[in-house]
């Protein structure tokens, strides 16, 4: 059995679209988002619209559980300041941007989803299975740590995203833990398209594909400017390189950026 | 008085090794625990009661670790450390910078490009300058520091810097423009900053002032808040002598809470003056 899952999408519509498309052609037997809808991009009501009318299951991320409560902020989890400024940029704009109907659709959304499939049980969480806005790095989330995140939450697969960057990381004992990045925005790495995650089970066996979705990012640069979101975020999207939430990345993860 | 609110060990993410004792090479005026070239209150660390320790983090599935002092690169082992604990885990040191020659810089590189998980070197700057930073650290001290910083440059490394409030105006949002723009002065292209506040004990109880006993935190005060986010919900402080509650403490007998990380799992009561700034500026040590 093969399930997709969609990560962050931050208001990137032409992406979710494309990786819509993708997804069908290719044939799964189940797709869910992860949260975050909003953030970063132009006219955030157009995601929960498509997702509704697909009927497409999925949780909550930070930026749902901020929004339907009317929260101030997004919860992302930055302690720089610097960061927590262009947070608050991407949060102002989608929270004057989302209507009470989709605000409070979001609040409906579970934070987790658990279903077993081929003997496997698996937890689709945002950040970690234990808080929302936990960042799960590739290179601050040793093999023991994840393996007591996998025994305390009684589950053998987690996917989560939240972090903007997608790995997997088969565990020892045979548990999986699989971020599956982001279809919002590129993953740092100096190329404009943007990722997902196929996870299959096979007779036991889990393997995890990450797969690049280009998408129209020009259009979305130019609705972004159309919009007056901030330059740094435009330049991401046309260069595929992080230019601001850059403090939350840990050294290895950092140094692989450009800034 | 109220009895002093106690904090459970909700999970043990951080796992502190005061690696060097309280032996440093310099004794700044604000270091919260007094090290010196001639503080022995805690001893070096040896690979072996540092291995130790990292068996029984494995098994309870620590997430990360931190080295301190003292100066950790006074201790001889310290790269080898560095090596077993990288095996399992991410590592940062937080270190005065002063002992970072090329060869060593060079070994730490090679130590982060052939693990899987994150090494960090924290560097700590007081000051803008280098006549405010030695007047804390002493003479000389700031041309060692921009040395051992060019030298990490040099080698691939990116440290991050550490600022203490006692830089004064480094917190407000043009202090801290002004000081990324220095960083780029040392060679850092993408700097990275992290500011602290400081703890009026060791050194600093004399340098600033002591705690009053109004700065004690009752339990009303915690219903405020999170208790979760203090480091001693989530982390312990291994040194020579035992497993203490954090890495703030370790000069309080009553902050120690036995030999081995499983004798160190239960509630600790919040009854000194350094958790009173814990509590009210929010102070985290790791990055
Ligand atoms: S503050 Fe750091 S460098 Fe200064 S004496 Fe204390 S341990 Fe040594
Ligand atoms: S000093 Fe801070 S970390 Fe240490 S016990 Fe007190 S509140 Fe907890
Ligand atoms: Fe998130």
């Amino acid at each position: 059995m093969r399930f997709a899952f969609i990560g962050g999408i931050y208001s990137n519509y032409w992406a979710l679209r494309a990786t819509l498309d993708d997804i069908s052609r290719r044939g799964v037997d189940g797709v869910w988002f992860l949260g975050d809808l909003g953030a970063f991009g132009p006219h955030p009501d157009r995601i929960p619209e498509l997702l509704i009318e697909r009927g497409m299951p999925g949780i909550q991320g930070n930026y749902e559980e901020s929004l339907s409560s009317r929260a101030e902020d997004c919860h992302c989890g930055y302690t720089d300041p610097r960061d927590s400024h262009y947070a608050q940029i991407s949060y102002d704009y989608t929270f004057a941007n989302t209507s009470d109907a989709h605000k409070d659709w979001m609040g409906t959304l579970p934070r987790e989803i658990r279903f077993q499939a081929g003997g496997k049980r698996f937890l689709l969480v945002h950040g970690s299975p234990r808080r929302i806005n936990e960042f799960l790095w590739r290179s601050t989330s040793p093999d023991p740590f994840l393996e007591r995140l996998c025994v305390e939450s009684e589950a053998d697969v987690i996917v989560c995203t939240h972090t903007g960057l997608h790995w997997h990381r088969p565990l020892p004992g045979g548990r999986h833990v699989v971020n599956a990045g982001v279809i919002g925005r590129p993953a740092n790495d100096g190329r404009t398209n943007v990722w997902f995650a196929v996870v299959e089970v096979n007779g036991g066996a889990v393997t995890a594909e990450f797969v690049p979705v280009e998408y129209d990012h020009r259009r979305l640069a130019g609705e972004m400017q159309k919009e007056r979101l901030p330059g740094e975020f435009i330049e991401t999207v046309l260069t595929g390189w992080w230019t601001t939430c850059l403090e939350v990345l840990p050294p290895k993860e950092r140094a692989a950026g450009r800034f | 008085m109220t009895e002093a609110p106690l904090v459970s060990l909700a999970s043990l993410d951080t796992l502190w090794f005061q690696v060097s004792g309280t032996l440093c090479n310099i004794a700044c005026t604000h270091c919260f625990i007094s090290c010196s070239p001639q503080n022995h209150s805690h001893e070096m660390m040896t690979l072996a009661d540092v291995e130790e320790r990292l068996d029984e983090a494995r098994a309870i599935g620590v997430r990360e670790y931190y080295f301190t002092g003292g100066e950790p690169f006074m201790n001889r082992d310290m790269i080898a450390i560095l090596e077993k604990t990288l095996r399992q885990g991410p590592a940062t040191v937080l270190t005065n910078g002063m002992l970072l020659p090329p060869a060593v810089c060079r070994k730490l590189k090679e130590l982060f490009d052939a693990s899987d998980y994150s090494l960090d070197i924290r560097i700590s700057i007081d000051g803008f300058d280098r006549a405010s930073h030695d007047a804390i650290r002493g003479p000389g001290v700031w041309d060692r520091v921009m040395t051992g910083i060019a030298n990490l440059v040099a080698a691939g490394l990116n440290p991050v810097i550490t600022v203490t409030t006692a830089a004064e105006g480094v917190e407000t949002s043009e202090g801290r423009m002004r000081f990324l723009e220095l960083m780029r002065t040392f060679g850092i292209d993408k700097p990275r900053l992290k500011v602290l506040s400081l703890f009026r004990i060791g050194a600093e109880e004399k340098r600033s002032r002591a705690y009053a006993d109004w700065e004690r935190l009752s339990s009303d005060m915690l219903e405020t808040g999170d208790a979760g986010s203090l480091q001693c919900a989530s982390g312990r402080m291994v040194t020579s002598r035992g497993v203490y509650v954090c890495p703030i403490l370790i000069e309080e007998e009553g902050a120690r809470m036995g030999d081995r990380l499983a004798d160190a799992q239960r509630p600790f009561p919040l009854r000194y003056g350094a958790c009173h700034t814990c509590w009210v500026d929010g102070v985290t040590c790791t990055t």
